[in-house]
Formats: C-alpha cells, sequence, structure tokens
C-alpha cells in the first residue's frame, strides 16, 4: 500500500449533487452504461498464448468463475463446460470478453462484477481469463465414437429418453430439455447423467439474487383432498411447493394445507446401467446430443 | 406514548406540509418549473422548528421507539424494537402499507432510519434518499456521481445512514464520506478518506458519536491497510485514524511477516457499536489479505479478524480480542457486536462468521465462552483460554480442501439481534462448505488480491440456513426456523414478541420469538439482502424491510 494514497484526504469537489426524478433516471442509465460498456472488447487478446497471462488468468478464474464453471473449467452444475472448443455464444476472443463482460441474457450468467461471487475484473483481467480458458480448452471437439443417428432412434424409440426431455420442441417436459446439453456438456458429463442421474442433480430455475438454483428434486405429496402426486420440484419456498408431476400436470401448493409432503435430492430419471442401455448405445446416444448442439 | 407522538408530531408537521407540495409540484415537471417552485416555497417557510438529532437523543434512543436513530436502532447493536402494537397475537394481518422503489439493481442492503416521521435510507450506486414515512413519498433523492472505474468486492452496495444534527451521513463506494442535508438533500461537506483506486470503498452506515461520524473501510478482496476513522459532524475535518494494521514500533507489529501489513487488509465495513458507561466504542474488523492464503504473512496478523474496543475521542485501542488468527478462509468478523449485561458480566455477544458464539467480558476483551452454532470444520480443538484454534490441515491446497463454515461464512453481516425480553440472542445461519483452493496472485494495488478460490461443495445435502435462537448464558440453540437455503437477511425483534426476518427465496417472515413458530409472510419477490427495522409514525407502528430494488413497509390494517 501506498501510504501517500491513504494520506491523501482531501476536499473534493462537490460532485455529487441532488437531481430530480429524470436527472436521477438518465444518471442511473448512463451510470449502467458507464458500467457494462466501461470495458471495449476490441478484437484480439492482447496477451495471445502468453503463459503468464494464462496463470494469472486461472487466478482470476477460479476467484470469479469456478462457483459455476468448476475448478479447471469442466463446467459445474449450472456453468458449462469451457474446455469444449465449440462455445456456445462465440468462439473468437471478442466473443468471449463480450460473454464474460456483459453475461448471457436469459441465462445464469451475470455480467462481470454482477456475480455476487468474487469482484468484477478489469479489462486486463478478462484477457488474462480468456488466456487461461484458452490454455485449457481442447484444439477440436473429439468427435464421439458413437453413431448419432443410431442415438436419435434411441432418444426417440426404445431408450425413451424423449419421454421426459426434449430437442428442439420434441419430448416430454419433466426432464431438462436437452437441446443445447451437447454444446455445453463434458462427455463425462452427460455418461454420468445417464448412468447415475442423482450424482448430481440437474439444476432447474435459476433466480436473479438467488445463490443457489433450484435442483431436479424428486417430490411426493399428498394433497387435502386425498389425492397423491410424484414429480419434480419447479420451484420451493419455504411456505409453497410448484412442481409438476409425471403426467406433466402443474401444481401449486400452500404447504401446509398438503397432508403429506416428501422431497428426496434423487432424480425420477432411472440410472441406466448397462444392462438397460449398452456402453455403445450410450455412446450412439452421446453423439446423437453433440450433434444436436453443434448445429 | 401517544402524548410523545402527539408532540412530535406537532413538530414535524410544518416541514411535512412544505415537502409535498415542492414533491407534488416536481411531479408536474419541467426542471425549472420545480426550481422556482422550490424557491418560492422556500422563501414561504419560517425558520424551522424542527428538533434535531442531538448526541443527547441518541443515547437516550430508547425513550422515542417510534424513531430508529441508527443502524442497529441503538448503541448496544441489539436491533430490539420497543414498540408492541404489532405482537404475537396480532401479527398475522399485517399487511403492506407502501413500497419505494430505487430501480436500481443489485442487492438492497439499506437498514433505513426514521426520524421524526422522515425515512432515511440508502440504495445501490449510493443512491441516498428522504421519505415520508407514513406515505413513502420521496423528499428528496440524492445519487453519487461514481468514477466509472470503481470495482467494490461485493456489489455496488450501501447499507445505510448515520444521522446527527442537521445531516445524515453516507460511506461511498469511491470510500468518500458526505454529509447531506437532512431536509434538502444537499451535499453539506464531502471528505475522501482515502484513494479508492487502492481498491477501499466505504459500503457501512456510519455511527455518531457525540460531534463525530465513525466509519470504517471495505477492501479486504484487494490488499488494502484497513483503518477506521472518525470525522468531525460539523466540518467533515478527520479527527482520528486507527490502522487496523500496525505499523513499524505499534504492538502487534510482530504479528505480520516482513512488510506484509502494509497490505494485510483487515478492513472495517460494518457498523460498531457505544458503550457510553466507558466511552468506549466497539469496532470489528475483516480478514487479513491476502483472504485465503497465508503463505508471506506469517503470524496472527492483528488486527485482522478482530474485535476492538477503542476509544471514541481518541481512536486509541483499550483492548482487542482476534476471533480467527492467521485466517485463510475469509472469516471476516464483521458482524455487529452486540452489547449485552447479564447482571453484574457486561458482555459482547458475537455470532462469528467462522462458526462459533462468542461471548465476550466488555471491561477487558477476555473471552467467557465459544460455543459452535453450526457445522465447524476449520477447528477441533481449543487453546487454555477456549479459544478455537485452526486445524493444521484445514488450509487451502492446490486441489481443493473443503471446510465449513465455507467462505460466506455461518453467517454473515447480516445483522443478530439480541431481544431483552425473551434474552435471547437471534441470528442468521448459514450452513454451506466451501472446497478452498490455491489460486496464488501478486498483489498489485486495486486489484483482486484472493490467493485462492473457494466455490460451494454439497455432495452430501443441499446448503440450508436457519434462524437460530441462542441462549447467550449457555451458548445453547433454543429453536431454530429451517430455511430452504442460506440467506442474507438479518434480524429484528419487538417488544410485541416477534422476529422479523427474510430468506433467500423473497419471503419476509414474522416468528413468534420464544418460539419460532411462524405467524406471518410476505412474498416480496426478490432474495432479502437487509436488515429489517421497525418506526412508528401517528401511532401507528410499521415494520420496514429492503428487497430487490424496493423498500417495503408493513403496518396492520
Amino acid at each position: 500500500m501506498n501510504t501517500s494514497l491513504s494520506n491523501a484526504e482531501t476536499r473534493s469537489s462537490r460532485r455529487g449533487k441532488k437531481v430530480s426524478f429524470l436527472i436521477l433516471v438518465c444518471g442511473a442509465l448512463l451510470g449502467f452504461l458507464a458500467v457494462t460498456k466501461g470495458l471495449h472488447a476490441q478484437g484480439k487478446n492482447p496477451f495471445g498464448g502468453d503463459p503468464k497471462a494464462a496463470k494469472l488468468g486461472e487466478s482470476q478464474f477460479r476467484a470469479n468463475c469456478a462457483f459455476c464453471h468448476g475448478l479447471g473449467a469442466r463446467g459445474g452444475g449450472r456453468g458449462p463446460d469451457l474446455t469444449r472448443a465449440q462455445k456456445r455464444h462465440g468462439n473468437s476472443d471478442a466473443d468471449l470478453f463480450r460473454t464474460i463482460n456483459e453475461g448471457v441474457p436469459g441465462t445464469a450468467m451475470p455480467p462481470n462484477g454482477a456475480t455476487q461471487q468474487g469482484v468484477g475484473m478489469t479489462e486486463e483481467e478478462i484477457w488474462q481469463v480468456i488466456s487461461y480458458i484458452r490454455s485449457v480448452e481442447k484444439k477440436a471437439d473429439a468427435g464421439s465414437v458413437g453413431n448419432a443417428a443410431h442415438g436419435k432412434e434411441l432418444f426417440f424409440g426404445t431408450a425413451a429418453c424423449s419421454t421426459c426431455h426434449m430437442i428442439h420442441g420434441k419430448g416430454g417436459r419433466l426432464g431438462p430439455d436437452l437441446s443445447t446439453t451437447g454444446s455445453a456438456r463434458s462427455t463425462e458429463y452427460i455418461v454420468e447423467s445417464v448412468r447415475n442421474p442423482s450424482r448430481r442433480l440437474a439444476q432447474g430455475i435459476s433466480e436473479a439474487m438467488k445463490e443457489f438454483s433450484q435442483e431436479y428434486e424428486t417430490v411426493k405429496v399428498e394433497a387435502a383432498d386425498g389425492t397423491k402426486y410424484v414429480g419434480v420440484v419447479l420451484n420451493e419456498d419455504h411456505f409453497t411447493l410448484q412442481m409438476m408431476d409425471t403426467r406433466e400436470n402443474l401444481h401449486l401448493f400452500e404447504k401446509d394445507k398438503l397432508r403429506s409432503f416428501e422431497k428426496m435430492r434423487e432424480s425420477l430419471m432411472p440410472a441406466y446401467d448397462q444392462k438397460t442401455l449398452s456402453e455403445k448405445d450410450l455412446q450412439d446416444i452421446v453423439a446423437y446430443l453433440l450433434a444436436v448442439g453443434a448445429q | 406514548m401517544n402524548s410523545s407522538f402527539m408532540k412530535w408530531r406537532i413538530k414535524r408537521r410544518f416541514l411535512l406540509t412544505g415537502s409535498e407540495s415542492s414533491i407534488a409540484s416536481l411531479g408536474m415537471t419541467v426542471l425549472g418549473v420545480a426550481a422556482l417552485t422550490l424557491c418560492a416555497i422556500g422563501t414561504c417557510l419560517l425558520p424551522s422548528a424542527n428538533a434535531q438529532v442531538t448526541p443527547q437523543r441518541l443515547l437516550d434512543s430508547a425513550k422515542e421507539p417510534q424513531n430508529w436513530l441508527m443502524y442497529s436502532g441503538d448503541y448496544g447493536g441489539h436491533r430490539f424494537s420497543a414498540l408492541d402494537q404489532i405482537n404475537t397475537s396480532n401479527a398475522g394481518a399485517l399487511v403492506p402499507k407502501w413500497a419505494y422503489q430505487t430501480m436500481a439493481g443489485g442487492k438492497f442492503e439499506t437498514t433505513p432510519l426514521v426520524v421524526d416521521g422522515i425515512l432515511y435510507g440508502t440504495g445501490q450506486d449510493n443512491r441516498a434518499f428522504a421519505l415520508d414515512a407514513r406515505s413513502g413519498r420521496p423528499i428528496w433523492q440524492y445519487q453519487r456521481a461514481l468514477p466509472a472505474d470503481i470495482r467494490p468486492c461485493c456489489g455496488r452496495v450501501n447499507r445505510g445512514l448515520a444521522i446527527l444534527g442537521d445531516k445524515v451521513f453516507l460511506g461511498t463506494l469511491d470510500s468518500h464520506v458526505i454529509a447531506l442535508d437532512t431536509k434538502t438533500g444537499n451535499v453539506a461537506w464531502d471528505v475522501t478518506a482515502v484513494d479508492y483506486r487502492g481498491g477501499y470503498s466505504i459500503t457501512l452506515a456510519p455511527l455518531a458519536i457525540k460531534n463525530l461520524v465513525i466509519i470504517g473501510v471495505s477492501g479486504g478482496e484487494y490488499g488494502i491497510r484497513g483503518f477506521i476513522d472518525a470525522y468531525d459532524t460539523a466540518t467533515g475535518e478527520r479527527k482520528w485514524r486507527f490502522y487496523t494494521t500496525p505499523g513499524p514500533g505499534e504492538p502487534g507489529h510482530e504479528s505480520w511477516e516482513g512488510d506484509s501489513w502494509k497490505i494485510g487488509g483487515a478492513p472495517a465495513w460494518i457498523t460498531g457499536t457505544y458503550d457510553p458507561a466507558t466511552n468506549t466504542t466497539f469496532w470489528t474488523t475483516g480478514n487479513p489479505s491476502p483472504s485465503n492464503r497465508g503463505e508471506g504473512r506469517a503470524g496472527d496478523n492483528l488486527y485482522s479478524n478482530s474485535l476492538l474496543a477503542l476509544d471514541p475521542d481518541t481512536g486509541k485501542l483499550k483492548w482487542y480480542f482476534q476471533f480467527t488468527k492467521h485466517d485463510e478462509h475469509d472469516y471476516d468478523a464483521t458482524q455487529v457486536p452486540v452489547m449485552v449485561d447479564q447482571g453484574e458480566k457486561h458482555v459482547i455477544l458475537q455470532a462469528n462468521r467462522n462458526g462459533f458464539f462468542y461471548v465476550i467480558d466488555r471491561a477487558n476483551g477476555k473471552l467467557i465462552s465459544a460455543n459452535p452454532y453450526a457445522k465447524v470444520t476449520w477447528s477441533d480443538s481449543k487453546d487454555a483460554t477456549g479459544a478455537p484454534i485452526a486445524r493444521k490441515d484445514a488450509s487451502p491446497t492446490p486441489e481443493g480442501n473443503r471446510v465449513c463454515p465455507g467462505a460466506a461464512g455461518a453467517t454473515n453481516w447480516m445483522s443478530p439481534t439480541y431481544d431483552p425480553q425473551t434474552q435471547l440472542f437471534y441470528v442468521t445461519a448459514r450452513e454451506q462448505c466451501d472446497v478452498f483452493s490455491t489460486a496464488p496472485q501478486p498483489y498489485e494495488a486495486g486489484h483482486a488480491y484472493y490467493g485462492s478460490a473457494y466455490f460451494p461443495n454439497d455432495d452430501a445435502a443441499p446448503f440450508t440456513g436457519a434462524l437460530r435462537a441462542l441462549d447467550p448464558t449457555s451458548g445453547k440453540m433454543k429453536w431454530e426456523w429451517r430455511h430452504p437455503s442460506p440467506t442474507w437477511s438479518g434480524v429484528l425483534s419487538t417488544a410485541g414478541g416477534l422476529i422479523f426476518t427474510g430468506d433467500a427465496e423473497g419471503n419476509f417472515i414474522a416468528l413468534n420469538a420464544a418460539t419460532g413458530k411462524a405467524l406471518w409472510h410476505f412474498q416480496c419477490g426478490a432474495s432479502v439482502y437487509s436488515s429489517p427495522m421497525s418506526f412508528a409514525i401517528d401511532g401507528k407502528q410499521y415494520v420496514a424491510v429492503a428487497a430487490g430494488s424496493a423498500l417495503f413497509t408493513f403496518a396492520l390494517p
């Protein structure tokens, strides 16, 4: 710490001033623009492949990004695997900078500095993070060894994935829509999700200020009239439950009016073991998901 | 109580009338017209008879329960309201009365003040406002023009104001201390506490004592050198500064390796308390920097994660107690130090971020007891004084080391409350463990300086939270109210036998203070990141809480 800084006690000009509501709104808008547009995404990473920048970027990544994207950028509960060569929201340096700095509307990816985790990053630090991501990403997405066409048949046929999962508007609603899964998740994650779906439950709704997303928990209730329902939790608070039953009906309950309420951190999805789904068939389904994700 | 209500109602009627008409004309609104109208009203106004907040009124805050004169409600940090109109028998009938929208994003952490019918609050991005506490209509609004390059660690937040005389005091994200005129919001004085570019910011509500306004800085994530400052409320002149990392020749300096004290952190970012009987103000400090890496700062790292007893006149240290020595898990001790008298014993209660509930002798800083109130794995033993000691193997590792509580702590800055009626201490507990993983980085002024990363790890069960009622004499839990997920809401107790708190799911909840049974709730539409308060106007009690971008008030129909 530079001590001259801490002693620099000066009377500043009276920058703050009372403002009318109109000016307040304009000021807020300008302030917002200044914050979000203050960092300009130049076309190329000034650090390029500098390993030192990548190392610094790893620290930044761990402090600011690992919460969702995992320690090694291989994806976490709600953050995609960033070691994939293809990034869903753009691959160029400028794309990555924009994604990090401005976030992705409609997703859990917040703008730089608004993560509630870590501090906002400077332009330089964002580029370091991009250097780090480049250092861990695969040169090309390893084409799956599987047969995507057969995977599609399985998905909508005998493997019955589409009973609960939708791809491009076709399929069921009980489980997560898988249209973008192939572009966001590592193969290992997808395989684990099929073989052992309860190991890490998929995440559902993320609310803006809430730290933890709702998971695809299983819920069993008995309503006031004695009807029993089994399904997934869409959302929940201390007093209420929003759920979808296995017949895709929505139910909105006040918990104190229920006869019984039981929630399990176990997926409704059956675990597909080797007998139910061979290794080869699983690879075919993975290949299909990757192919869909690449579209 | 009613007769005192009458008195202050009469006193403030004149101002409110004037302000309401000025707001009405502002609403119509061309700037010039508004300015003219204000002038016209200004010249019409006779010198006001509004009572100002004197140092004596702050000392006697218990005598005016209709007002909320400081961040924690009183100098003891109790966050207790003596109002009892809303009570266990009627709380179920509470209804929203008004909401005030800042229209700002991010966490809305303010605890407003209420003085004689006027509510003073702060919003994100250093907004400040004065409202008609009966209607929620603004009397004035202020927003600081902040530099574009501020990067406060944990949101563009502010937790509130202090008031004294005809001024309210605001600490800013660019590390200024500002006095605003209570009637106009005009800037009365503006001083730079420190250059924000070193990673400093101010987010706490200042504390007014006598003729001084006391602040501390945030910035434990940047390798700052923390301090607590006192400014003359009339002029803004700085009267003293207490550096929370001792320099060469000062006691405690030897607790830092080499020059690490210069960037040793130890910010003071939560409002202190004050004991007029001994003329001592109690402040708490945050983590040493880098926050999650002990290498390079061998030693206890005084006065990080400590409770400090300071002389408010001089800033001289009377004694200290360090909760977490040589911290590597971000266990800031920045929880309001609550003063409680247990018969002859005068103590400080603190449910610390590190998971232990400490009782400390207020006369000398000696530890009386430390009992866990949440899951703890960082410590499994105590020293001769009974203070928890860190496990050797709890340090962050390259692969990641799972430790409870996580970096956000078993609690955090959200206020606890002490209810003198139940004699219980109520705290928001977070059951969340983190994986701490090294991420070494060089120090660079104004840049993040953590030394490690942390993120939640809940292999076994989802993280939860709970409001816990603790008995300060035994350290035992009396009851708990489970939250579905960890929350950042503070707690208010009232003489109506009630506890008010919020949750991450957006509910604002009233509970029976004796039993923990929920009596009422309201869905605010966004997670609650603030500590509630209560006030009364026209003999009607209100409870207020900030959530999302709105300040909500509730009362009986």
